[in-house]
């Protein structure tokens, strides 16, 4: 028996999931550091917190591409999740070094905030390596939880509140959808391993009635994956958490939570539920067109800049699930550059947001921007580009990350998808050009008040740089993510 | 095997019973009380399907912690509830017809699977064998520590970030507090805390 524990809790698995290993210890022994130091010590803890992202990084990158499992097949490392978590770990390192100015400014800089990032960062890893219902789930809500937090973190601000408080209560119903799905996908496989559950759908004895269990179960399960995600028709929680939120906590929002929520999604349905491709097919090629639609007509109206990302990143979500909708190998494919794209432009975009300011506070109104091209030409210049790659115009990077997931779909035959997808693209267009209008043509409103910091100006360039110059080197990226998605099929 | 029917359907019976009561009771602590109920005939299901654990559990966590936490919110925060269901009738027959439509649709479905005899031989996750000699909490001690270790960890780590998490969101560090120093409090010697005052017979101090 005893020998029967030691190979039940072999050292290898550990190696398996150093990443995440470092991150938890990382977080707990920063934890130690700023509850001995007090709050004096956030700037510290937040550059090791960045410290242990890049070490983690390092070592993910390190790790062999081949598929391995560990923890009695719980827990998965591949190509796919490697790319996942460099993209994961890159938002969140960028996302924390932008936060120093704002959370000093708005006297919110506490010790805990690089923290609880680390740990939603640890239950981002979790989920993209996630290869069982029960270790998708731990993921998902140690990842959800510190981003309640995360989102109501200025508790002295009433929308801050609003925004954590909301998020805390649709998140817990989405967790229900998702774990009463888990247990009707559990009920009729047997298993909570991806692997089991796959096997029990191509195994002789599967009928039919099992299969509509499965189904069942897997309509749930969807239900609680688009929600993390925001996909219409589970979006409602996007634009209220997005614009109460503090704005470098809505920054990290809209990049490293997505890459994984977006990951986990592909995996969930890729990794399990092969045989059943044609019924969740229809389920995504709906919430992806309902989310590029909603996307596209929802942001017009909007004046306030935080909300417009929200539905800016509601209807990037929409793109992207175009490319799991294929359900091919391109497919996933265009997922992960797309997320990749996604991740470089919004940081970008949020650099500029984050830099709007003027000796009274904050602001966060698209007018603010009037006459931007006069007062600050580089910051106007920095944000055309980012928003016609939003827009997908040519030779912007965003134009590539909608090709690769058009491209996907025409060859898997979901022509009314990738025409929809075009559409909703140039409805799109209109109102990330209008913020264009507004900085170039508009009468000058008053100037922000404070220079961007060195650290600002360099993730700032980096993302444009990336943005306008991707054209030039394409390969490398979509090489990477060739045999990332590979590694699924 | 007639017993456990029984024992099931007056369990389950007060259940449902009970918890339409959390949510029609006028007075929240009544609710509260009602919740507790239904915790306790919840355990004794439970305990009819062997889960003897669980049971123990859930009146250890949910009754003596859960549902005691929730009786303190009721009785201290000073909330209206009836005005809080204000609205409750307005909505009422949107939400009977609702509730009404969902009801036919999972009877129509379940019926047909039902009667098909096929819900019975696709349930294929493991009944836990009925006499297997260990109990509940070996089993789980079994394998909670190796083959679950991994998410026994992540289970930690989540309960962490919530305790973090209401540190962050509710301690204030208020002015003027008294707070005890232990090392001030170590450090006073004998000579500056106590003094000997000779007291003569028939004086006062």
């Amino acid at each position: 028996m005893s020998q029967q524990l030691n190979s039940d809790f072999p050292i290898p698995d550990i190696v398996v999931a150093l990443p995440e290993v470092i991150l938890a210890v990382g977080g707990m022994a920063l934890l130690m550091l700023g509850v001995f130091r007090g709050d004096r010590s956030t700037r510290t803890v937040s550059w090791l917190a960045v410290l242990t992202f890049l070490i983690a990084a390092v070592v993910v990158i390190q790790q062999p591409g081949d598929r391995v499992v560990a923890f009695g097949s719980t827990f998965v490392v591949d190509a796919f999740s490697k790319f996942v978590k460099v993209l994961v770990l890159l938002g969140s390192s960028v996302a924390l070094i932008m936060s120093h100015g704002f959370i000093r400014s708005e006297k919110i800089e506490r010790f805990e905030f690089p923290i609880l990032i680390v740990f939603a960062t640890l239950g981002m890893c979790m989920m993209v390596s996630a290869n069982d219902l029960i270790s998708l789930y731990m993921g998902i809500e140690l990842q959800s939880l510190a981003l309640y937090v995360l989102a109501a973190f200025n508790r002295d601000s009433l929308r801050s509140t609003e925004a954590g408080l909301k998020y805390f209560v649709l998140g817990a119903l989405s967790s229900g959808l998702l774990l009463y799905g888990c247990s009707l996908v559990y009920g009729f496989s047997g298993t909570t391993t991806f692997e089991g559950i796959a096997l029990a759908l191509t195994s002789d004895g599967a009928s039919s009635a099992q299969n509509i269990g499965l189904i069942f179960g897997l309509v749930f399960l969807t239900a609680g994956l688009a929600f993390k995600v925001s996909a219409v028709p589970f979006h409602m929680w996007t634009p209220d958490v997005y614009e109460g939120a503090p704005t470098p906590i809505t920054a990290f929002f809209a990049g490293a939570p997505k890459m994984a929520a977006m990951a986990l999604f592909v995996r969930a349905l890729v990794g399990p539920f092969p045989d059943l491709t044609p019924e969740w097919q229809q389920i995504i090629v709906f919430i992806s067109i309902a989310s590029m639609l909603l996307g596209a007509f929802a942001a017009i109206g909007q004046t306030n800049i935080k909300r417009l990302m929200a539905y800016s990143s509601i209807g990037h979500m929409g793109f992207a699930l175009v490319g799991l909708a294929a359900g091919t190998e391109d497919g996933v494919r265009g997922v992960l550059i797309y997320l990749a794209i996604y991740l470089a432009m919004t940081i970008g975009t949020f650099v500029c947001i984050l830099s709007m300011r003027r000796t009274e506070g904050m602001v966060e109104d698209i007018d603010d921007l009037a006459g931007l091209s006069q007062t600050k030409p580089l910051m106007a210049l920095s944000l055309l580009i980012l928003m016609f790659s939003l827009a997908g115009i040519p030779p912007m990077a965003g134009f590539f990350a909608k090709f690769y997931v058009f491209l996907a779909a025409i060859q898997a035959e979901l022509y009314t998808l990738a025409v929809l997808g075009v559409l909703s693209s140039v409805v799109g267009a209109f109102y990330y050009i209008r913020i264009v209008k507004v900085m170039y043509f508009d009468e000058p409103a008053e100037a922000f008040a404070y220079p961007m910091s060195g650290e600002m100006r360099v993730i700032l360039f980096g993302s444009v740089a990336f943005t306008a110059l991707f054209f030039l080197y394409p390969s490398l990226l979509v090489a990477t993510a060739t045999s990332a998605a590979s590694a699924l099929f | 095997m007639v017993l456990q029917a029984l024992a099931f359907y007056f369990f389950a019976g007060i259940v449902i019973a009970s918890a339409v009561m959390v949510i029609s009771a006028r007075n929240p602590v009544h609710s509260v009380l009602f919740l507790i109920l239904a915790f306790f005939n919840s355990a004794g299901l439970f305990v009819l399907q062997g889960a003897e654990l669980l049971a123990m559990t859930l009146v250890i966590v949910y009754v003596g912690a859960v549902a005691v936490l929730f009786l303190f919110v009721v009785m201290m925060l000073d909330i209206n509830f009836t005005e809080l269901r204000q609205g409750f009738r307005d909505n009422l027959h949107w939400g009977i017809a609702v509730g009404l439509l969902l009801i036919v649709e999972l009877v129509i479905f379940l019926a047909s699977w039902q009667f098909s005899g096929a819900i019975e031989e696709t349930v294929v996750a493991k009944q836990p064998p009925v006499e297997s000699g260990i109990t509940n909490a070996e089993a789980l001690g079994q394998i909670i520590y190796t083959k679950y270790v991994y998410f026994f960890q992540a289970a930690g780590i989540v309960l962490l970030i919530a305790m973090i998490g209401a540190i962050v969101l509710t301690l204030r560090q208020r002015e003027g507090v008294k707070k005890q120093n232990i090392g001030a409090q170590v450090n006073r010697s004998v000579k500056e805390s106590v003094e000997l005052v000779d007291i003569k017979p028939g004086q006062g101090l």
